[in-house]
């Protein structure tokens, strides 16, 4: 191997590294704020693509349905559990958070009908329309059994996750997407081209990086969500609710895999189902930062996609096997160094 | 009107009946004292009426009936706790832990500077390590850092489950006068304690629980001076 082909690869690698890493903070996210290990976030992604296609080709993309179903049902189990505790005076406020906000996203795409919009409404209404997908499925899913063991909230994400690749077959049908390039330019670098699109990915994932670090160092609702993290009984005692931590974790996390699902839809065909892959690679870069640090989070997901590159450059059938054999010492020597502070600090 | 009033609470774990059927009131500005052996279910008892454990009877917190609220609503409503266990958020800053306190009233971001200001003038200690995270401090700081944080809320009913615990003795004369001298702000204050002679002489009406009801009630001073209970919790040394 050259050094050229080294360097490009590793280029190359860093792309899809910084997808990883824009996921497997929204692994880390939701996990320390809720312990959920939510498997259907490369789902997530993979809608996002689908519905940015969509958008592209004048069509109304399923996310709309989907949204709306999700919406009422959310609604309806607001509604029923706020009659029951007699906190009638609630549900007005709560209708507005469940049912009218959702839809406002997917009332807009409704409106505009078979209307072509320039591209960056586009990407801000594929977005806007994901968003409240995760927090709805919180709702529904996950809040019922909040009190549960990571092992059983674990398995309703594996479940949730084949339940949204039928909804997504469903809704989104078949066919794989690649959406239009983000931009065409490309830099010359030492003598190697580096597309426009990898330079946006690179820095999307520093910006969306930056921006946690701003968010949990240096706000109020950052530090409220990290003490929920850090001691739930001990948030609760100062007004902080477990809950409201949970959407936002789940909002900010929609969001980071909604971007990257924006990033990755003009290099790479996506269908329905693709988002679990991506997910499980994203996993890998999460576990190498024990579900609880973002910035060894951030540098595992990149050592994945840097590896993922060299591997399909020797031996591009067994590019998933080798990534995924990683996982195998990275648990090991976790195992050895692993402080067992989730137990601990749940009550 | 009581600020404070349980009514007939129990808490059960599973079959077991940690608190049976105890009724107590604090008025505005006083200092209640709840003593009793280990076990007796006063921390139970506190648990239960900041909403963190499942309970009957009814709860009265300023004239309102908050038995069937949510503890976060308990909390805006200015009913604050302090539990046995302190609940610090460890991997924080002291400096965050009290801003976290002051979470019910975020949007007052001027005085909840002058706050934390007041809370380091009273515990010095804070002041010097407020960058230090909470779970590295001893015990006696984590102790100051959990009342501290309460206070940043500014609540109108504390609950504080033994405030002296492991602590030395010199400490725990500051811990007292510190309570004491919040009845001057207005704060209303419900004191779970061992250390009964100290809680009695800080306090203006004490509850005396065993194996989960209340057995003796009556003025600090009357209690004090209870033979019944100078044998068993005022350890004899009266003076
Ligand atoms: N989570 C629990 N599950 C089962 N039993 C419990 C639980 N918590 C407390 N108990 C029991 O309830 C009873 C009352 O406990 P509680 O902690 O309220 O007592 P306490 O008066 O605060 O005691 P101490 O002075 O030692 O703090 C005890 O017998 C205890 O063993
Ligand atoms: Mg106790």
């Amino acid at each position: 191997m050259t050094a050229q082909i080294a360097a490009i690869l590793t280029i190359d690698g860093v792309a899809t590294g910084a997808i990883y890493v824009l996921i497997a903070l929204g692994f880390v996210l939701i996990f320390s704020v809720t312990r959920i290990i939510f498997v259907p976030f490369g789902d997530i992604a993979a809608f996002t693509a689908l519905t940015l296609a969509a958008l592209e080709t004048g069509q109304v993309p399923g996310t709309v349905g989907l949204t709306v179903a999700l919406a009422i049902l959310a609604s309806a189990m607001e509604v029923v559990s706020l009659l029951r505790s007699g906190q009638r005076d609630r549900i007005p406020r709560r209708l507005l958070f469940y049912l009218v906000l959702p839809l406002v996203p997917a009332a807009l795409v409704w409106a505009s009908g078979s209307i072509i919009l320039p591209m960056p409404l586009r990407i801000v209404l594929s977005l806007a329309l994901i968003l409240p997908i995760a927090p709805l499925l919180d709702r529904i899913v996950y809040r019922p059994i909040a009190d549960a063991s990571v092992l059983l909230l674990l398995t309703v994400s594996v479940a949730l996750h084949f339940a949204l690749v039928g909804l997504g077959l469903l809704f989104f049908g078949p066919e794989g997407v690649r959406t239009k390039s983000l931009t065409d330019y490309t830099m010359i670098l030492g003598g190697i081209p580096i597309s426009g699109q990898t330079l946006l990915i690179v820095i999307a994932a520093i910006v969306f990086a930056a921006l946690l670090f701003v968010f949990f160092g240096f706000t109020l609702s950052g530090k409220a969500l990290h003490a929920t993290a850090v001691n739930r009984t001990g948030a609760r005692l100062m007004g902080v609710r477990p809950e409201k931590s949970g959407t936002i974790a789940f909002l900010l996390g929609s969001l980071l895999a909604g971007v990257s699902g924006v990033l990755i839809a003009p290099v790479n065909t996506i269908f329905y189902d693709s988002g679990f892959l991506i997910g499980l690679k994203a996993f890998v870069g999460a576990i190498m930062g024990g579900m609880v640090s973002f910035p060894l989070t951030a540098i595992g997901a990149l050592c994945v996609g840097i590896l993922e590159s060299f591997a399909a450059f020797y031996s591009s059938a067994f590019k998933e096997v080798i990534v995924f054999a990683i996982l195998i010492p990275v648990l090991v020597a976790r195992s050895y160094t692993a402080v067992h502070s989730e137990e601990e600090t749940e009550e | 009107m009581s600020l404070l009033a349980l009514s007939d609470i129990a808490v059960a774990y599973g079959k077991a009946e940690a608190v049976r059927g105890v009724s107590l009131s604090v008025e505005p500005g006083q200092i209640v004292t709840v003593i009793g052996p280990n076990g007796a279910g006063k921390t139970s008892l506190l648990t239960a009426a900041i909403g963190l454990l499942p309970s009957s009877g009814t709860i009265t917190f300023d004239g309102q009936d908050v038995s069937r609220l949510e503890t976060e609503q308990r909390v805006e409503r200015g009913l604050c706790l302090v539990p046995e266990r302190r609940e610090l958020f460890a991997d924080m800053s002291v400096r965050d832990n009290l801003v976290l306190g002051a979470y019910t009233r975020r949007r007052e971001t001027a005085k909840i500077k002058s706050d934390i200001d007041d809370i380091y003038d009273r515990f010095p200690r804070l002041k010097e390590r407020h960058k230090q995270h909470a779970g590295t401090l001893s015990g006696g700081e984590r102790q100051m850092l959990a009342l501290g944080r309460a206070l940043m809320a500014r609540p109108r009913l504390l609950m504080l489950d033994e405030p002296s615990l492991g602590l030395a003795p010199l400490i725990i004369r500051e811990i007292f006068r510190i309570i004491a001298s919040l009845r001057d702000l207005g704060v209303s204050i419900l004191l779970v304690e061992q250390n009964a002679r100290a809680a009695l002489e800080t306090a203006d009406f004490g509850y005396v629980m065993e194996t989960g009801e209340i057995v003796h009630d009556g003025t600090a001073g009357d209690l004090i001076d209870d033979p019944r209970l100078i044998a068993s919790y005022l350890g004899g040394q009266h003076a």
